[in-house]
């Protein structure tokens, strides 16, 4: 394969030979790498299953038969639907594999091609265009439930339309399906450059892409057929929990090998964090999903814990989620791109390994915050407040260490919007773990708590920091996979950029605004000594700053929109013969 | 390039060049965490069995419970009354943790797009509800509740007896002989004219209801009687505050 | 002696102290050991110093 060079044959064709992929500055004229592979005498050696491939398509058979069974015997129509899908898509692996086997060479894939590792690109570029797909998905969807607030009819009286339907869809598409298909595609990218070696596993990796969409199928389907839990972020049921736990353990297993056959003395730190969203993530959903199907053959189940133990263990798991998943996952992608990008040295290796245990460490107890003035017990809340206040530090040192790691080349944040959106990304961090903290101080959360202005404050979270800095990765990372110069085009990543922070501005002011209005309506006396506010009337108070929100909701949809195209473009190989500032002034060599 | 250093720290590759040891030290730090936090609260059943009067739901209840889960009522009404001024004079008496001691999940919320839920059994009338239900904004005009006219639909509860006996299983204390009879208690709590007078003394304090369409249960008889037991359960004019401090 | 809710919390909260005190001592220790300083700079510049 020619670095940098024309068309490669297909999206997905990089299982073998696939060059490291090359950054502008560092294009030097290279001897053409011959493919050992493709290369090989006539004499053509027998070929056979491996025992991966084989048992993977005995299983794979047992399964689909099993669910053709379970579909057959549904004790309703979600569950039918459900198992057959999961039998389709077992059938549709074993088709696959043996597809693949048919065109594969009797050699297995090596490991190494010239003494460089031969890196495994092929379920990471899935992962990265499922990822903006899914983020596509998710903001519309959040669109939709935004306006319907504002006008309920919206739904147009479809039960499957309905705001308590709709809403879990959203934050799983935009939490499991974007986040989740980001954190897979740039660890497993950054746990093999780090580690200079090709990931483990031959099928495994796209077992562990395929499988966790296939989940994600699952359960957004299922929210739309009143198929869920409703424990807050951890909707699906029992069966697809089930799937996702099979999934993520083979995910944990990828990673560890990769990391065990490295050839790096050191585990980057990013990877550290990687491994503890995976590891912590696993324990969670476990824990928060125990519980027991009504019949093996219904989607219905019960959870094991009732009452207070369920608040707390379901809290445990919620803040978790935004600790391990939505935090830890994303400070690995800062912690390798931001670097990368910026051609700088992490700022402070020391601070990164401080940073990273005391975050996990204190992260895990933050989670009674949620349930302030509840009928949980006092310590357990008094608990929850102190460790939530302590990890602003942790956070921010984050913060620091990852603006810091700028030093030197401040510059290029004038002229490069990549870096401009994964900085910016930081600052919103900066202020949503310093909003955090402050809104767990029980005194704060009192009038906070059940109001918009928790929703501002997730989404000052989620679309500032989670889905800017995954911008930021994606944008670096799909001209690596797909041996890209640069994006498509800078001047579109710069709309994208101006667009969507234009709407994170209008949602988290108009959610400040309702939040703290609807908190001082509900407590408001007049002066007879009476409630002054009926409910409703805090609600008809919102109307506008739902207007406002939803259309700062669509103003981060359309630059998601133009970041699609911008991407597929590039995917493309398309150029849009531009002179960049960025690339035209770092053609230098780095080192 | 990292050299390892020979020396006292000569562990300080511990971490990080032992991946399963890193693995097993993430562990132990997030899991110590959940286990200090959450554990002693599995010894507070004691202290939470203290409020008198709260039973398990009747079939009809658990069913439209079921219901209140399916249409995810959680994401925008909360169940959970503070004790604070504002809430108790708008609600009700602040929650209890036994109120929801047989609640799998608990639906607590975190959000209140909606009002809380948690002592709105018995402020309305049943036919308020349905038709509140049925179209939001013809009962109260500023409302942005979705209208869940299609609920008027057959409860399909012919399996309602597993679901007991789920329930059961988890320590709800249903009874071999609730369970066996559960299909004719959710019928028995639709007859407003009490035929079965057994149905009470299994379920003390039930509400019998009229069903909107006279023989045949539906989903919105079954939401609306659970929405009219919730917060009913415990009578507070015999409940101790001071005993129950934690 | 049976565990009661309120000795279960109180041991609880006593050990989840200690522990962090050591936890976070350690960590710190092991950061700012004089050491390890030359192996973490190099660490720090591994994302760059791929082939």
């Amino acid at each position: 394969m020619i670095l940098g060079g024309p068309e490669a044959p297909g999206v997905f064709d990089a299982d073998q030979g696939s060059t490291p992929a090359l950054r502008a500055h560092r294009v030097v004229p290279q001897p053409r790498v011959e493919r050992t592979d493709s290369a090989m005498p006539a004499t053509p050696a027998p070929k056979y299953m491996t025992e991966g491939e084989a048992g993977l398509c005995a299983a794979f058979g047992l399964g689909a038969l099993l669910c053709l069974v379970a579909s057959a015997k549904a004790a309703d129509p979600a569950f039918g639907l459900h198992a057959g899908l999961f039998a389709l898509a077992a059938i549709a692996a074993i088709v696959a594999i043996l597809r693949r086997y048919a065109a594969r060479d009797p050699e297995p894939i090596p490991q190494e091609i010239g003494g460089k590792p031969n890196y495994n690109l092929g379920p990471i570029k899935f992962a990265a265009i499922a990822a903006m797909g899914w983020g596509i998905a998710g903001f519309l969807v959040g669109c939709i439930i935004a306006f319907q607030l504002w006008a309920p009819s919206l739904n147009l009286g479809l039960e499957y339309t309905t705001f308590g339907r709709l809403r879990p869809l959203h934050t799983s598409a935009v939490i499991f399906a974007f986040g989740g298909n980001v954190l897979i595609a740039t660890s497993l990218y950054v746990v093999q450059r780090t580690c200079r070696a090709r990931l483990a596993g031959d099928l495994a990796p796209w077992f562990v892409v395929l499988g966790y969409n296939l989940f994600i199928v699952i359960a957004g389907t299922g929210y739309l057929m009143g198929v869920t839990q409703s424990k807050e972020y951890a909707e699906p049921e029992w069966y697809a929990d089930l799937w996702l736990t099979v999934v993520w353990v083979v995910y944990l297993l990828v990673f560890l090998a990769t990391i065990a056959k490295r050839r790096e003395p050191h585990i980057f730190v990013a990877n550290w964090f990687y491994l503890a969203f995976i590891v912590t993530i696993a324990m969670l959903h476990v824990v928060n999903n125990l519980s027991i199907p009504v019949t093996v053959f219904g989607s219905k189940s019960y959870p094991i814990f009732s009452g207070v133990q369920d608040a707390l263990v379901q809290w445990w798991y919620g803040h978790n989620a935004v600790g391990f998943f939505l935090t830890a996952g994303f400070l690995a992608i800062m912690y390798y791109f931001i670097p990368k990008r910026a051609e700088r040295p992490i700022y402070s290796y020391r601070l990164s390994i401080i940073h990273f245990w005391a975050l996990i460490f204190m992260y895990i107890w933050a989670g009674p915050h949620h349930l302030h003035y509840t009928a949980l017990p006092d310590w357990a809340q008094t608990l929850g407040m102190t460790f939530s206040i302590m990890l602003w530090m942790p956070s921010w040192g984050g913060m620091i260490n990852g603006l810091m790691t700028l030093s030197g080349a401040w510059d290029k944040l004038r002229t490069d919007p990549i870096l401009r959106l994964m900085v910016v990304s930081l600052a919103f961090y900066g202020m949503a773990t310093f909003e955090g903290p402050m809104m767990s101080i029980k005194a704060v959360n009192a009038l906070s708590h059940y109001t918009d202005w928790t929703i501002g404050h997730v989404h000052s979270g989620a679309l500032g920091w989670v889905a800017y800095v995954s911008f930021g990765a994606l944008y670096c990372l799909v001209p690596w996979l797909w041996n890209r110069r640069e994006v498509y085009s800078l001047r579109l990543v710069e709309w994208h950029f101006w667009v969507s922070t234009l709407g994170i501005v209008l949602y988290i002011t108009s959610m400040w605004v309702a939040g703290i209005m609807q908190g001082l309506m509900w407590r408001a006396y007049n002066s007879f000594g009476f409630l002054e506010y009926s409910f409703v009337e805090t609600v008809e108070a919102m109307q506008p700053y739902y207007l406002v929100r939803a259309l700062g909701g669509v103003l981060f949809l359309i630059g998601a929109l133009i970041m699609a195209y911008n991407l597929a473009m590039t995917i493309l190989g398309r150029e849009a013969g531009e002179r960049s500032p960025a690339t035209g002034a770092a053609l230098v060599p780095a080192e | 390039m990292a050299i390892a250093q020979p020396g006292l720290w000569k562990r300080h590759e511990f971490f990080e060049k032992n991946s399963i040891l890193l693995l097993i030290g993430i562990l132990i730090v997030v899991a110590i965490g959940g286990l200090i936090e959450i554990v002693p609260l599995f010894y507070l059943k004691s202290t939470i069995e203290a409020a008198a009067g709260v039973r398990p739901y009747t079939p009809l209840e658990l069913a439209g419970r079921n219901i209140y889960v399916r249409e995810g009522c959680y994401l925008c009404h909360s169940q959970m009354v503070r004790p604070m001024r504002d809430e108790v004079e708008r609600y009700g008496h602040f929650s209890l943790a036994a109120e929801s001691m047989y609640d799998h999940p608990f639906q607590w919320g975190s959000k209140r797009t909606g009002p809380d839920l948690a002592r709105v059994g018995g402020k309305y009338s049943d036919a308020w509800h349905r038709e509140h239900l049925k179209d939001p904004r013809a009962v109260v005009p500023g409302s942005i509740m979705p209208a869940y006219a299609f609920l008027d639909r057959p409860l399909d509860a012919e399996a309602i007896g597993d679901d007991l006996t789920a329930n059961a299983k988890l320590g709800v204390p249903y009874s071999p002989d609730m369970i066996l009879r559960a299909q004719g208690d959710l019928a028995a709590q639709l007859d407003p004219d009490g035929t079965d007078a057994t149905f009470p003394q299994r379920y003390p304090g039930a509400v019998l209801h009229a069903p909107g369409e006279k023989g045949r249960a539906s989903e919105l008889d079954a939401l609306v009687a659970y929405l009219q037991v919730l917060g009913t359960m415990v009578d507070f004019k015999l409940y101790d505050d001071k005993k129950n401090l934690r | 002696m049976p565990v009661t809710y309120d000795l279960a919390s109180r041991f609880a909260q006593t050990s989840g102290l200690l522990y962090f005190v050591a936890l976070f001592a350690g960590t710190t220790l092991y950061a700012l050991w004089p050491r390890n300083q030359g192996r973490f700079d190099a660490a720090a510049r591994l994302p760059l110093d791929e082939e």
